[in-house]
């Protein structure tokens, strides 16, 4: 068998990854755009960069964005987590095929239907929609995500470290924080990074429980897009693209150190005994 | 050890919370909304805040109940049957979500393909390089495609300048565009399953398949296509259950005589209003979905136990 990549493979990936990149980087390169013509070149400008900073509505989507995002991530994360050790470690339970449906359903369902559905519930518990609504319906889908981020996490984990630890008097809570929770970190960030980026994405959902008041960020381009493409957006999905690109490489070469590290350790301790 | 063997143990209360907690807030938050929706779906169109009757009460009890129940009617829902919009949305949905799916798969498996027979080091960048798109909001990418698309977009601009058309090709508001859209957002859903199984394939078959004379085609047909189904199997419902509810893409790529059913359930609840009509369509679209949704789950489960 030849060994190395062969003409048709490596042409293959050339032609998936520049269809998966192109259309951004265009996006990205029209944001400094100095004409208001999106597709003709007119110079460089990042005058539509100053622009964004003093739309004032705008600013405030985006405030409220991050606002919704960082809290439903962490809800999700808390109770995503707590669902991933309920589905490797708990064994058998009544409902539990009912539960691990509950988590995998949300990440196939259509967003209309989600959306639709939590917007009837808070009309039926007579709840005034706006920030909380939009917090609670982020964190009911992202919780799903965590959840088999860290299932999958968990699943290759020792479990013998754990028991020993238990073993020898540890209380369970305590052994989880001092234990399984550092080895399942990388899946705990991964995760809540995730449900970070699912949150700061949606347009569906919360344009369904969203109230007076809590206009997300994508709900704003949205409309915006639907008036005609500008160079303000193209401006704004570069600033998201950018954050986003940055944290999720930071994030993967964290993780990766920290694996190294704690390989390291690892075998340290076993070939110290 | 012995202990581990009874099968249902007694459970503390700490772990009894620790499935309490999530489950209630999926049920809470998840699984009765469902059933609200179903029983707003049977009621009528009011104007009124909220703008349907009747509404039930359980504080009225049993009566309540009963009085609520005669007020039902599977109006909507006979509505649904009658005005044709309806169904044809949903016929058109399942064959854009099908067609979309069958051509992700035939860009996405060689990119998987490629991938899984890269040398090992490049592995974590390829698949860091098709995680990355999907960490970019989907509004996003699906926005980037209108420059590209539309009349006097750059796909056109430069067809017309390398003088392969006369005119604009009229694209942008077509059913292509929301091929092309939902081929181009939901490839990373497809080839990250897929390459999963095609990374785990024993090289030395095709090595003993080739030892053997099997020209690389055929080895090809014979043992790699047939031993990375599961992937594609998963890959596809990954791309299709989503792709039949999807609302951005033909709303923003697709034109005016684009149907689909994600869209005209939007429409019939931000436009008109109708809060029992859009719940009756989104009882039916469930219904439909509920069927590859099952299916999904047990062949994940399946693959799941085959590698334990």
């Amino acid at each position: 068998m030849r060994s190395g990549p062969t003409w048709f493979n490596v042409t293959s990936l050339v032609l998936g990854f520049t269809f998966l990149y192109l259309p951004i980087v265009i996006l990205v390169i029209f944001s400094f755009n100095e004409s208001r013509l999106v597709t003709v070149w007119g110079g460089f400008s990042t005058k539509w960069y100053v622009e964004l900073f003093k739309n004032k509505q705008l600013l405030d989507a985006a405030w409220v964005t991050l606002k919704v995002a960082f809290l439903s991530a962490s809800i999700a994360t808390v109770l995503g987590t707590m669902a991933a050790l309920v589905l490797v470690r708990s064994g058998r339970f009544v409902g539990r095929s009912l539960f691990s449906g509950m988590i995998f359903a949300p990440l196939v369902m259509p967003e209309v239907i989600l959306g639709l559905s939590l917007l009837l519930l808070f009309v039926a518990m007579d709840q005034a929609r706006g920030f909380w609504t939009v917090m609670i319906a982020h964190t009911t889908f992202a919780m799903c995500y965590v959840a088999v981020v860290v299932q999958s996490r968990l699943v290759g984990f020792d479990k013998s470290i754990e028991e020993a630890a238990e073993d020898l008097g540890c209380p369970p809570v305590r052994s989880f924080f001092l234990i399984t929770l550092p080895i399942i970190f990388p899946g705990v960030l991964a995760g809540w990074m995730l449900a970070f980026t699912l949150s700061l994405d949606d347009l569906v959902i919360a344009s369904f429980t969203t109230g007076p008041g809590a206009t997300t960020l994508p709900m704003k381009i949205y409309s915006q897009v639907r008036l005609g493409v500008t160079p303000e957006i193209n401006a704004i999905c570069t600033i998201l693209v950018v954050l986003v690109t940055f944290g999720v490489i930071a994030a993967s070469l964290a993780s990766k150190r920290q694996e190294l590290q704690r390989a390291h350790d690892e075998r340290a301790a076993f070939g110290a005994n | 050890m012995s202990q581990k063997k009874s099968q249902a143990p007694k459970r503390s209360l700490g772990s009894k919370a620790l499935i309490a907690v999530p489950f209630l807030w999926l049920v809470i938050f998840f699984l009765a909304p469902f059933f609200i929706v179903f029983k707003i779906s049977l009621s009528e169109v009011a104007v009124a805040i909220p703008p349907y009757l009747p509404t039930f009460d359980l504080a009225e009890g049993w009566t309540g109940f009963v009085e609520a129940l005669s007020g039902f009617s599977f109006e909507n829902y006979i509505w649904l049957i009658e005005d044709d919009l309806y169904w044809k949305s949903y016929l058109s949905s399942a064959q854009i979500a099908l067609i979309s799916t069958l051509i992700t798969l035939v860009v996405g498996y060689p990119i998987a393909y490629g991938m899984a027979r890269s040398p090992k080091e490049w592995r974590p960048t390829l698949l860091m390089l098709v995680i990355l798109p999907f960490w970019t909001s989907f509004l996003i990418r699906v926005y980037a495609w209108i420059g590209i698309l539309k009349n006097e977009g750059l796909l056109n601009q430069l067809l017309l300048a390398l003088g392969v058309i006369n005119e604009p090709l009229v694209i942008m508001n077509t059913d292509l565009a929301v091929y092309i859209g939902i081929v181009y957002s939901y490839l990373p859903f497809l080839v990250l399953p897929l390459y999963a199984s095609l990374e785990k394939l024993d090289i030395s078959l095709l090595e003993a398949a080739e030892d053997l004379g099997c020209p690389p085609w055929k080895a090809f047909w014979k043992i790699t296509l047939p031993l990375s189904i599961p992937g594609v199997v998963a890959g596809c419902f990954l791309v299709f259950i989503p792709a039949v509810g999807e609302f951005v893409i033909p709303d923003l790529l697709g034109g005016s005589n684009t149907l689909m059913i994600g869209k005209t359930l939007w429409v019939e609840f931000f436009s008109n209003r109708d809060w029992p009509v859009s719940s009756a369509v989104a009882v039916i679209l469930l219904l439909i979905l509920v069927v590859p949704i099952v299916l999904f789950q047990n062949h994940q489960q399946k693959l799941a136990e085959m590698q334990s």
